[in-house]
């Protein structure tokens, strides 16, 4: 598929007749500029469609979406009956701040792990609609991001929760949640705009993923302190360790929420927002424009 | 039947408008073709679920054919339609006619050649997908989003779509889930959702068979409003008569290959004549 040759087969008369009228081809990929534009313009559309996304997953449950509360306090509960009462382990922590930093972690994993999980999907489950309407696909997996996102700031609320019963004080630190939050959305859009243009590709990618999520959860640090890959890596490897992207974003709402001691915690303020800024950035842009270079192919069977 | 033929002597006058203005829908030599991961051919060795046929199918890249099926839908087509030309599409069932719809819509990617036109083509189908989970005043807002519109309106133009669908003769319908409808009922918003935007070029597929015969007097009504207002209208359906009253020319496909393409009568004529052979 590459454009060359396609090109020249075409009927030099026909093209000719085609540009003296003002006629454009039908479907070829809009320039960057006009596609950043129509995205945009079709910002109602993303965002209509994300809350679809919830309605449509937790619409016929008869709790409907008390499930976006109901699920990430069940993950909790589960949790604190493992660490908290079974195997009554707390890694230096105390064992109710051990229960709330768990949670903040598998919350902000699960977003990234959702969006990726869908956003493979995003072209594949929607080509009914990609078929019959003329939008740009970006609204695809962008809303399906965005889904995800709504059903975080439900498992935050329930986060904020379990971090008051703990016995955590409030404090300005808390209001970190929010650049975090917008980073790691910006972050998650991008990755699942990289999923969905290969998962439209490659099907047997969905049947793949969650072996690589699980393995990209053990390497963030979701079920135990980050410090570890410090304390255990060479050096090389332990930086490399730390940059991942899920550590960062974990480790400031982690450090947002959580009064911790100085030895828990991994990387300097400083190279945090690095981190955190970097990835949201390249992951962003590079997202984006990927997937924009694949927006004549979607739709194909 | 009766308004149809009514309907016919009124189009007539339409139909001596001067035809070859500008041209605005070129499709230069256009090939399309679907392709399926894991659809089989049968046979003892080609079981594309053989773990073997699949693992050699990974490394093979995505460039090997082996157990991928390949549908040719469209193979070679050319043709051009101009301003004030309403174009028929017939043929078999699986002859290609909705699929070239797509690809003037560009919605479908060509594998060679070229689809040229004016402007954004609209495809009204019977099939646009809605989100069964949702409500149809849901769904309505959504549809209308994803055509382009605001959001206001969008809200704006909910009540008409609704009253044109005629979904809550029976009830407040709009507010169900769309899963409580009848099929008639989903394919009469789907319709009216589709309906509620004009464009230079508009696609029709099918759209005039859904719902009882009240709704398709409706229907038809709002799809001669449009061919007033647009430029050039394509019509695939399997009702010859609407093809007859509405079309001045006809393209007749068969096996995604161009058959014939000329005025409605001759070709018409000579599609019957192939049927009922």
């Amino acid at each position: 598929m590459t454009s060359a040759p396609l090109a020249e087969r075409r009927n030099p008369e026909l093209a000719a007749l085609a540009a003296q009228h003002g006629l454009s081809v039908a479907g070829s990929r809009p320039g960057l500029m006009d596609y950043i534009r129509q995205t945009w313009r079709y910002r109602h559309f993303t965002n209509a469609f994300s809350t679809a996304g919830v309605v449509a997953a937790l619409g016929h449950h008869r709790l409907g979406r008390m499930w976006q509360v109901l699920t990430p306090l069940s993950n909790a509960a589960v949790y604190y009956l493992i660490f908290g009462v079974i195997i009554k382990t707390s890694r230096g922590l105390d064992k109710q701040t051990f229960l709330a930093y768990l949670c903040i972690g598998v919350f902000f994993f699960t977003f990234t792990s959702q969006a990726v999980q869908q956003g493979v999907q995003a072209i594949t489950r929607n080509l009914g609609m990609i078929r019959a309407l003329q939008f740009p696909r970006a609204s695809l997996p962008i809303s399906s991001t965005l889904t995800q996102f709504q059903n975080l700031l439900a498992s935050t609320v329930v986060l904020i929760g379990i971090v008051l019963l703990t016995g955590q004080p409030v404090r300005w630190e808390w209001l970190l949640l929010v650049p975090v939050l917008i980073l790691q959305t910006i972050f998650n859009i991008g990755l699942a705009m990289v999923m969905a243009r290969i998962g439209n590709k490659i099907t047997d990618l969905k049947q793949v993923l969650p072996f690589v999520m699980r393995t990209w959860m053990y390497a963030s640090g979701v079920l135990y302190p980050a410090t570890l890959f410090d304390k255990n890596l060479p050096g090389p490897l332990a930086h490399i360790a730390l940059a991942n992207p899920l550590v960062v974003y974990i480790e400031i709402a982690r450090r947002a929420l959580l009064v911790l001691p100085k030895k828990e915690m991994v990387l300097t303020w400083h190279s945090l927002t690095i981190l955190a800024v970097g990835w949201a950035v390249v992951m962003g842009i590079g997202g984006f424009l990927y997937f924009w270079r694949g927006e004549q192919e979607y739709g194909r069977g | 039947m009766a308004n149809l033929f009514s309907v016919q002597a009124e189009a007539t006058p339409a139909r001596s408008r001067p035809q070859k203005g500008r041209p605005t829908v070129i499709v230069d030599d256009v090939h399309v073709v679907y392709r399926v991961h894991g659809g089989g051919k049968r046979g003892p060795r080609a079981g594309s679920n053989n773990p073997a046929t699949a693992v050699r199918r990974m490394f093979g890249g995505a460039e090997s054919s082996r157990g991928t099926t390949e549908i040719h839908a469209v193979k070679g087509v050319t043709f051009t339609a101009h301003e004030g030309e309403a174009v028929g599409l017939i043929g078999s069932n699986g002859s290609g006619k909705s699929t070239i719809l797509r690809a003037i819509a560009g919605l479908l990617p060509v594998e060679r050649g070229a689809v040229y036109t004016a402007g954004q083509p609209s495809l009204l189908g019977a099939n646009a997908v809605l989100m069964n989970d949702l409500s149809g005043e849901d769904n309505v807002i959504l549809g209308l989003l994803a055509m382009g519109f605001s959001k206001q309106e969008a809200k704006d133009r909910l009540d008409d779509i609704v009253e044109f669908s005629g979904i809550n003769e029976r009830g407040n319908f709009s507010s169900l889930p769309m899963t409580t409808y009848s099929s008639g009922m989903a394919a009469r918003l789907r319709f009216a959702i589709a309906a509620a935007k004009l464009h230079d070029v508009l696609l029709v597929d099918e759209a005039l068979a859904t719902g009882d015969a009240r709704f398709r007097k409706k229907s038809e009504e709002r799809v001669r409003e449009m061919l007033d207002g647009a430029g050039t209208v394509f019509l695939v359906s399997h009702a010859i008569n609407t093809i007859v009253d509405t079309c001045d020319r006809t393209i007749w496909l068969e096996s995604g290959v161009l058959r014939m393409d000329g005025p409605t009568d001759e070709v018409v004529a000579a599609y019957e004549e192939f049927v009922a052979r």
